[in-house]
């Protein structure tokens, strides 16, 4: 049905209606993923305003609901402010090289049953690779800035991200291990079958239960990687202001502000994808459908904002240790048991 | 020409020009981060060639961890420009003589008969599903297990060596025992005393603590 539209379009472009089609694919992407993040800073002051019996922005639109689009037009008419003896090319491009990649994994995340863009085959490579990229806008934003607490907020957060990246590593480890595949499409039909899912409980073979731990270290390293609280150390309001992006002001700093969102909402989708079954319904009787991946991660979201209302910020030095001396040993560890189980009689999985 | 071609020249010339930027800049910062473009080129040229494990390896690995550590050095470091240069023209006869070397080997085995390269049948494509990285573990743990292991082994050793060599233990440095600190009972730290809140005996005369200095000092 969809192909009879589509094929008159594609006939007016000719040979470059491959290139067309995907750029419209990236937009049709992009485009609700720049929603998402204005409404999820909105609804991270309402939810936190509920949790601390307040009201939260109300006055701007009915129920506040024009307040993003208030706070966005007002960002862009600020001046953008280059401070003196900054490096001005790196300082303009460091905003891009923190947003940018935060949109490039989504070319792998399956929507649903062949709603990807790019369906390769090293799909956890490819965003092992794109994820680790990101620091670079954060240290460079640090060192371009020519100031003393953008620079120190610069490495408190690319220590914080090489430490945990080692942890969210060995956690997708255990993933691949369990699915029998890099591409992130086959993780997710791997998780809907089993003893459980036979069974008409699918909830109960996807990989958050039988890699519990993993999942714990691998949400707990998106909290770090994201820079989110009890890991926000990088920004410490209290300490060092605003961190690597204290000299920034108007467009320069939302960009950062729409990388920190759109981070975020990756990782809630990515553990979605890797440990909540994707797209699968958790019960047999229902169906399968994109509607299921939107609601965990919305879920994994609300975790986000949970978590920042409610624990205290993590000393520096703690979350060094949590990252390298309990993480780390526990994953390598983990990495050994699911081998095993793997191979054993046991195993859940065939 | 094809498109691939197209493709792999515009790599090609990022790749020489970002390179020659590495040398050239003045700035290191500048310089390593000419480097991880030139690393990122690389991987990308790499994927023509359907390495995309290596293509992908080489980003993980090198811009993600090693370039990473490696600016932090260049920032952290005082490195005065002018310095470093002052040997340049001392040491261009030995670089250019270690360049004149690299290129001459690389030729020795590109284009020599030596190796007996055109005598080699041109690679087979690889299937339209064929996963680069299954295909790179088998070969790694069934063919090549032990010199995997000893390679292994040589990375550990030269990683203790160097903890070893930069550890320094401090006499001073204090520690808090993060299990001591969690099992901490409100009785460790914090004593209730039931007293009233005043005393029935008046206060003691007004001569010790809050009476003015008869005579300033």
């Amino acid at each position: 049905m969809m192909q009879e539209f589509i094929q008159p379009v594609a006939d007016l472009f000719g040979p470059v209606w491959p290139l067309v089609w995907t750029l419209a694919k990236i937009v049709g992407i992009v485009a609700p993923i720049f929603v998402c993040v204005a409404y999820l800073t909105l609804a991270e002051r309402k939810i936190i305003g509920f949790i601390q019996v307040r009201v939260g922005p109300n006055r701007t639109g009915p129920l506040g609901l024009l307040q993003p689009i208030a706070d966005g037009l007002k960002l862009l008419f600020k001046e953008v402010i280059l401070p003196s003896q900054a490096s001005s090319v790196l300082y303009y491009l460091a905003p891009v090289a923190v947003l940018a990649p935060a949109l490039f994994a989504w070319a792998v995340i399956p929507f649903s049953e062949g709603w990807v863009l790019a369906d390769i085959n090293a799909g956890v490579l490819y965003l092992m690779a794109v994820t680790s990229i990101s620091i670079y806008g954060v240290i460079i934003a640090g060192w371009a800035s020519n100031s003393k607490y953008a620079f120190l907020g610069a490495m408190r957060s690319a220590a914080q991200m090489v430490s945990y990246e080692l942890g969210m590593g060995f956690a997708l480890v255990c993933v691949l291990m369990v699915a029998g595949s890099l591409n992130l499409s086959d993780i997710v039909r791997s998780q809907g079958t089993g003893t459980f899912a036979s069974m008409g409980l699918g909830f109960l073979s996807w990989n958050w239960l039988p890699l519990l731990p993993m999942f714990i270290v691998y949400l707990a390293s998106g909290f770090a990687e994201t820079q989110r609280a009890p890991f926000d150390v990088v920004e410490g309001e209290s300490e060092i202001v605003a961190g690597h992006m204290i000299e920034y002001s108007g467009m320069a700093f939302a960009l950062f502000f729409l990388g920190e969102y759109a981070n975020m909402i990756l990782v809630a989708a990515l553990t979605s994808v890797l440990f909540l079954g994707g797209w699968l319904s958790p019960v047999g009787f229902l169906p399968d459908s994109f509607l299921w991946l939107a609601l965990k991660i919305s879920f994994i979201l609300f975790l986000f904002l949970w978590v920042r209302a409610t624990f205290p910020r993590f000393r520096y030095d703690q979350i060094m240790r949590l990252g390298w001396k309990v993480f780390i040993p526990l994953c390598l560890f983990w990495v050994l048991v699911t081998g095993v189980w793997i191979m054993s009689p046991l195993s859940i999985w065939k | 020409m094809e498109f691939s071609n197209l493709i792999f020249y515009a790599f090609s010339i990022v790749l020489l020009f970002s390179g020659v930027m590495v040398v050239t800049s003045r700035n290191p910062v500048h310089a390593v981060l000419f480097l991880v473009l030139a690393f990122c080129t690389a991987g990308a040229i790499w994927m023509l060639l359907h390495a995309e494990f290596l293509a992908i390896a080489i980003v993980v690995v090198y811009v993600g961890a090693v370039m990473v550590l490696f600016l932090f050095v260049v920032m952290l470091l005082d490195i005065n420009i002018d310095r470093l240069r002052e040997g340049f023209w001392r040491y261009l006869p030995l670089g250019l003589l270690v360049a004149v070397l690299v290129v001459f080997q690389m030729a020795v085995v590109l284009r020599g008969d030596y190796f007996q390269l055109e005598s080699l049948a041109p690679p087979t494509a690889p299937a339209a599903n064929a996963s680069n990285t299954q295909e790179l573990a088998r070969e790694l743990f069934t063919h090549y297990a032990y010199p995997f292991e000893l390679a292994s082994m040589i990375l550990l050793v030269a990683m203790v060596a160097a903890v070893m060599l930069t550890l320094r233990r401090r006499e001073n440095s204090r520690f808090n025992n993060p299990v001591d600190q969690v099992r901490v009972k409100r009785a460790d730290r914090v004593r209730m005393v039931s007293m009233p809140t005043e005393r029935d005996e008046p206060a003691a005369p007004a001569d010790a603590g809050d009476a003015p200095p008869a005579e300033p000092k």
